[in-house]
This record gives structure tokens, sequence and C-alpha cells, in this order.
């Protein structure tokens, strides 16, 4: 039967008209946005970075050398309490995530294993002859790799905030990136060096007399080729500053001048009380900055770091002092930046290429099947509508290549009208009348219409899910392209259709 | 006023055509495939790794020669420069440089020092890198993304119909991506992951095409009993055959204004897909019941 149930008339043109309202924020300005009630649907499509311009940057954070670190770390403890037990060993070292032992004697074995213990509790120790190997436990790596993360994410959130770009999205993707996003920003160089830089700030007195033992040796800032031996263990480190911003030096040179906090201001009292006359190291990421000798206690709390700074150099490392340091280096793996003109040109492109898509479509239509072709070209316009719709309260992120979408879609949507307009053409061929000629053109051309959909939705599916960045957001068009335009080329077009014959109830059919 | 594209009751004998059709098709294939092996892709960089930098030069000529010569004495590798659409927009493409992301940026800003040296006023458009782990990824997952959409289509394909119609869709599918694949490597345009995105999408319209005939020919089956296969598939295919050409007509419309007006960057991505759509879905509209003939 052609007939429409009433409710299902005034449900697909509340969807329309629903459609409608959330689509019009997208042509309005923001000023009549603004001025709107707030129960009118305000929100508008959000417009990908290849649209907006701005930079994609995908960073790995170098796990490797916290496990390494780790491993140091134990090892730095493990050597003075063997030594406090008397205990000998021909060999001390790090290994992949834990160190080894080669002990003199292997009665001492229990007792090394205790110690480990008493270090690291879950560590997972084996014995071979008279060699203890200890590595951190699977729980442990991971327990570090996600505190790794999550303190790299929070590092970058605070250098960006610092560098004072806005509305910055950080996430962690996979099991050691994050995911920058930064709207707005054509020249990502200065953001690259702040992420570049892991900023791991230490304090180390030098070694003075050569004992060799828990000693490293790092190359001078200011000295090329020259390097000096300073104690492994770090005395204070930059997590004990509060406070960093550029000052100068007696000389009037750029200087970065420090704050400690508590804890680190009263160490570093009594460091300096105990080795005057000695030279301490100003680190940062294995480099020595500085090393001046200690000449009185220095109590305050606040210090500055001198070298041969530029001022840009001071003023960066004052705000990479002040976010913290990255507990592990950053690669950058890949990096996407749309200048503004680019975007607004691409903006402007699409637009023009929608709407042109649009009316060649509308005209094509019109042209092959008349009445039938206007009922289509309303049903695509609405198609359209909808697809914006949905957008703009799913808050999906509009891509160029998602605009392709669009514009694909605008194309394809008619598909389903072609299907059921040949039927029913065919269907009067065999000498139907026109009621049961449309009746049958729907109902027949419906399984074709949902075998074919269904097929590219598959297709858009799977692009979604393997897709990444502006490929992801052509998918969501598609996917929602598809959906509108079964919706509105079965049911719009039906709803117009069945109120024309029913009007007019006409005899003969051209279509 | 009504238009009619084609002639009511059409009566091309697509099945005699087989012969013809078939031929062609595997002749194209087997092109396609000599082309992959002997002059292969020309890969973007979102898969070999490296730099991309768009740049608009605005009141001033380019010397492209001059500006080769330039960028060349840097010494940053094999750089490429073509123009993007107009005489003001070039395209800059850098290898991946050895030594980690300090020797990339370097690198741009040497490219970048040297272009604001040349002209006085440069644009900087676009700037994309692609360390060479995350384009051998992108190039997996492109692969997956192929494989496991053409899988998802034949297993609806497999439930919707019988298992033969899943083969014939099969070949015709994997035939489509083959030659489209073979344009690109014939053209030497850039094969990067909106590429990737267009073809998996040229596959689905294939599909879509596929699907409508084989559900007529399932129709005309129950109807026509007493038909012989040679007619029913003809029928079948002539019966379809003004939608197929509808709709690849309005998709095709949509496609060019994209193509015209929709901007340089998804100039590639569309032509794949107006390729890919138009002269094959209408090649492939003839030789779906031949393939269909022989299974």
């Amino acid at each position: 039967m052609v007939y429409l149930a009433r409710w299902t008339k005034i449900s697909i043109i509340a969807v329309c008209v629903l459609g409608l309202f959330l689509s019009l924020p997208n042509i309005m300005s923001e000023n009549l946005r603004m001025k709107m009630p707030s129960f009118l649907p305000s929100k508008t499509v959000n417009l990908g970075l290849d649209l907006r311009g701005g930079s994609h940057l995908l960073l790995q954070v170098d796990l490797k050398t916290v496990a390494t670190e780790r491993a140091e770390e134990l090892l730095d403890s493990l050597r003075p309490e063997l030594r406090e037990e008397k205990i000998g060993y021909r060999r001390l070292n790090d290994i992949e995530n834990g160190v080894r032992v080669e002990l003199r004697e292997e009665s001492d074995l229990d007792a090394v294993k205790k110690i480990i213990r008493g270090i690291n509790r879950d560590a997972e120790i084996t014995v071979k002859e008279s060699t203890v190997e200890a590595v951190f436990s699977e729980a442990g790596i991971q327990e570090m790799q996600d505190q790794t993360m999550g303190q790299s994410i929070e590092i970058v959130r605070r250098r960006i905030d610092e560098s004072g770009t806005k509305e910055p999205t950080i996430q962690r993707q996979g099991d050691d990136r994050i995911l920058v996003q930064l709207p707005g920003l054509d020249n990502p160089e200065e953001i690259k060096r702040l992420l570049g830089t892991t900023a791991k700030l230490s304090f180390h007195l030098v070694d003075m007399d050569g004992r060799g033992t828990g000693t490293m040796t790092l190359p001078l800032a200011d000295e090329p080729g020259q390097t000096l031996a300073i104690n492994r263990k770090a005395e204070l480190t930059g997590d004990m500053l509060v406070n960093a911003s550029v000052s100068q030096d007696q000389g009037g040179r750029p200087a970065v001048g420090f704050k400690f906090n508590g804890v680190g201001a009263k160490k570093f009292c009594k460091l300096s009380a105990d080795n005057q006359g000695k030279l301490f190291a100003i680190v940062l990421d294995k480099i020595i900055i500085s090393a001046p000798r200690i000449n009185e206690p220095i109590c305050g709390g606040q210090g500055i770091i001198t070298g041969t700074f530029t001022i840009k150099e001071v003023s960066d490392l004052s705000t990479l002092l002040r976010a913290g340091a990255l507990p592990a280096p950053l690669t950058i793996l890949e990096e996407r930046t749309v200048g503004p003109s680019l975007g607004a040109d691409s903006v402007e492109a699409g637009k023009i290429a929608s709407v042109i898509g649009l009316v060649g479509v509308l005209i094509f239509m019109l042209i092959t099947y008349g009445r039938f072709g206007i009922y289509a070209g309303i049903a695509l316009i609405a198609n359209v509508v909808l697809i914006f719709a949905s957008l703009s309260s799913f808050q999906a992120t509009l891509t160029l290549p998602g605009i392709a979408g669009i514009v694909l879609t605008i194309g394809m949507a008619v598909d389903a009208n072609v299907l059921i307009f040949e039927r029913i053409k065919e269907e009067i061929t065999n000498g139907r009348s026109v009621m049961s000629a449309v009746d049958a053109g729907f109902s027949r051309a419906m399984s074709t219409i949902i075998d074919s959909n269904l097929t590219t939705l598959i297709a858009a599916v799977i692009l979604y899910s393997f897709g990444t960045g502006p490929i992801k957001g052509f998918s969501v068009t598609l996917m929602i392209g598809i959906l509108t335009s079964m919706f509105s080329a079965i049911m719009v077009t039906r709803l117009l259709i069945v109120s024309w014959l029913h009007r007019t109830k006409p005899s003969i059919l051209k279509i | 006023m009504a238009l009619k594209w084609i002639p009511d009751n059409t009566n091309i004998d697509f099945v005699r055509l087989r012969f013809i059709t078939f031929g062609l098709s595997t002749l194209l294939a087997l092109l396609s495939l000599g082309l992959l092996i002997s002059k292969g892709l020309n890969y973007g960089i979102d898969f070999t790794g490296g730099t991309l930098m768009e740049i608009k030069v605005v009141d001033q000529p380019i010397n492209l020669g001059e500006l080769r010569a330039s960028l060349n004495s840097l010494e940053l590798g094999a750089i490429s420069i073509q123009e993007f659409g107009s005489l003001e927009d070039l395209l800059i493409r850098l290898p991946e440089q050895a030594g980690g992301p300090e020797q990339q940026k370097a690198a741009i800003d040497s490219v970048h020092s040297a272009l604001d040296q040349k002209f006085s006023n440069v644009d900087y458009r676009r700037t994309e890198f692609v360390g060479p782990q995350v384009g051998k990824e992108l190039k997996e997952k492109g692969l997956m993304a192929v494989l496991f959409s053409i899988i998802g289509m034949l297993v609806y394909i497999w439930f919707r119909f019988e298992w033969q119609y899943g083969v014939g869709a099969c070949i015709a599918l994997i035939h489509d991506t083959f030659i489209t694949v073979g344009l690109f490597s014939m053209t030497g345009m850039e094969f990067n992951l909106s590429t990737v995105a267009a073809i998996l999408m040229i596959a689905g319209y294939s599909m879509n095409d596929t699907v409508v005939v084989f559900d007529r020919i399932r129709e005309n089956l129950r109807k026509f009993k007493k038909m012989s296969i040679y007619e029913l598939l003809n029928k079948s295919i002539n019966e379809t055959l003004s939608r197929t050409i509808m709709t690849s007509g309005t998709t095709i419309l949509a496609l060019v204004a994209l193509w015209l007006f929709g901007g340089e960057v998804i100039r590639g991505f569309v032509y794949a897909l107006i390729f890919g759509d138009w002269d094959w879905n209408i090649f492939f509209h003839f030789c779906s019941g031949a393939r269909f003939c022989y299974i």
C-alpha cells in the first residue's frame, strides 16, 4: 500500500526539523550564536587541524632509558651495601632491566639476595653458581612504564601551557607514544625545541681527589672536548626547584635564577657548609653547565646558573626547569603542520566544491526524473542538513578528506532514489497501475539498497578502525553520510511522493 | 521533461561479449602487475618517511632550476621540488635524514633559511614529517585495512547470497583494486595514505555495483525458472544498466566538482576515486555477468 502512518509522517518531518535546528549554528555568525538563548543548539562542526590550521605531533617516549636508569640506581644503592657487609665481588654491572653480581664466595649468596630484596622487594632473582642476577618483575616494569608515561604527559602539558599555546590536546597512544595536537599553531619549532630537551637538572660534587669509584666523567658545556669527573650520586635534583626565571650574573650576562623548595634549601645549605672550597657541578642532561667553587655556605635557597647562554636559551631553560624534567627523552616520530592560510583555503575550496557538486547532482536528477527528481533533490538537501546536524551534535572532527567524504556522499546518496525510480519505471512498463508500481518500486528496491549500503558501510567502518588522522575523518563523514542518506532517500522521498500521489491521484506517471 | 540517458529495454548481449570483456580485464590486470613489478609505486612520505613542505611564494617569480640548485647545495640528499597546482605553490620533499630528530629539524631549518634568503615573502603552508618507523606502520596498517575490508565485504556477500556470488564478487574486487593501483604506477602519481582510503572506497563501490547486479540475478532466478541462464544474465545486466549509469553519473558529477574546486591537497585522492568509479564501474558492469557465467 502506498500509505504512511500518521506517526511515521510526523517523525520523518520531526527528524528533518531537528536536523535543521542542529545544523543551523554552522551558518550563523559567532556573534549571533553568542546572543542566542542557551536552550537552542549552538554547537558547530569541529574542524580538524588540516582545516583550521595547526600542528599534530606524535612523540615517542624512550622507555628503555628509564629501565637503564633504574638499573643504575639499583646498582648505586647495592654497591655501598655490599661494601658495608664486606661481601667481596669480582664484578658488579647492570644488565637489561636489572643488575648482575659475580661473587667471590658462594657462601655470600643468601646475604646478597637479602640485600637486593631490601632495596627492591619485587625483583626476580636468579642464581647461577656464584653469579646473582636480579631483574625487575614484569609488573614492576609495567608500573614503571605507566608511571613514566603519566609523568611525561604531565610534563609535556606543562611545557606547552608555559609556552602559551591554547587548547592543546595531549593523549597517550599505544604503549610508549604521546599524541599532541596544537590547533592554530603554524610554527611548532618552538614547541619542538621545548619538547626535545629532557631538562634533567642535578647538582653533584666534583671528584676532587680522583677516587674513581662511584664517579662519572661528563663533558663541559663551555669548553668543548674537556671533561670533568664528578660523583655519580646527585646531591640535589631539578625536582627540588620551586621556581626558575631569567636573571643575570654580576657581569650582566644572562643567567638562570632558581629557588629551591624547603627540603632542597636545607640540603643545599648543609652541602655548601660541609664542602667549602670544593667544586660542585651543575649538570643538565648529562652535560656540565658550570662547576663553581663553594666559597661560603649558601642557605637562602636561591642561586643562579651561569654559563655561556644567550637570552633565548636562558628563557627556554627557565621555562623547562619550571615545568620540570621529562622522565625520559622524547623523539618526534611524526609531524603534520598546516598553516592557517592553507586551512582557510581548503575550507573555502571544500565549500565551493560541495555546493557545485550538489547543484550538479540536483540538475542531473531533475532532467532525468522530472518531478521525482525534484523530490530526490529535496531529500538530498535534507541529507546534507542531517550530515551537518550529526557532525555538530556528535562533535565529530571534520577534516579535508572528510569534506571529500561529504561530496562523495552527495553523489552516492541519490543511488537509493535511482534504484527506486528505475524500479518504478520497470513496474509501470510491466503494466502495473501507478499506485502499485510505486509501492512495488519502494519495497523491491529496499533489499538492494540495504545490501549495497551495508557493503559500503563495512568498508567505512574498517577504514575508521585502521585509519589514522585525516583518513579517520573521511570514514566518519562517510559512515554518517551512508546512514543519513538511507533515511533521507528512502523516508523523505517516500513522504513527498506519497503525499503527491494522494493529492493528485495521477493515472499515468512519467518518470 | 524527463530525459532518458539509456533507451528503455536495452538488450545488449553482454554474455556474448564476455570473451572481449573478460579478455580485456585479464589483459589490464596483467598490465598492472607488469607495471607494479617493473616500475613500482611512487610512495609518498606517509610510507617512505621523510619531510614534505608546501610553500607559497607571493609576488615573486620562481626559477625552479635555480631553486633546485641552491637547495641541492645544502646536501640533504635527493630533494624533490614540484609545482603544486599553481606557479606560486611548491611542494618540496626531503628524504629522511640520518641521525635522529635533531638532524630532521636542522634540515628543515636550513631549507627554511635558504628559501627566506631567496624570496622575500614565503608562506609555509604545510609541513609534514614522518619517521621511518611510523612510515612502516602506516604501510602495514594500510595493507591491513585493505585486506580486512575486502574480507569483511566478502563475508557479507557470502552471508546474503550464495558462495558462487562471493567468488564472483571477490574476483571483481581484487581486479578493481589491482587496476587502480596499476594506474597509480603508470602515471607515477603519489601513492599515500589518502590513496589507500580512496582505493578502499573504490572497492566498496565496485562491490556496491556487483551487489545490485547480483540482487537482480537472484530475483530473476526465482521469477523466471525456465529461462536459460544465458538469457537470464543478459536480462539482469540490461535491467540494471540504467541505474549503474545514473549513479556513476551523479557520483562523477560530485567528484568532478571536488576535483576542479576542492583544492590541490585532495586532488590525488579525488583522482583515484574518479578513475575507480567511472570507467570501471561501467566496464565491470559489463563484465559482472561474464564472470558469473564462468563460475
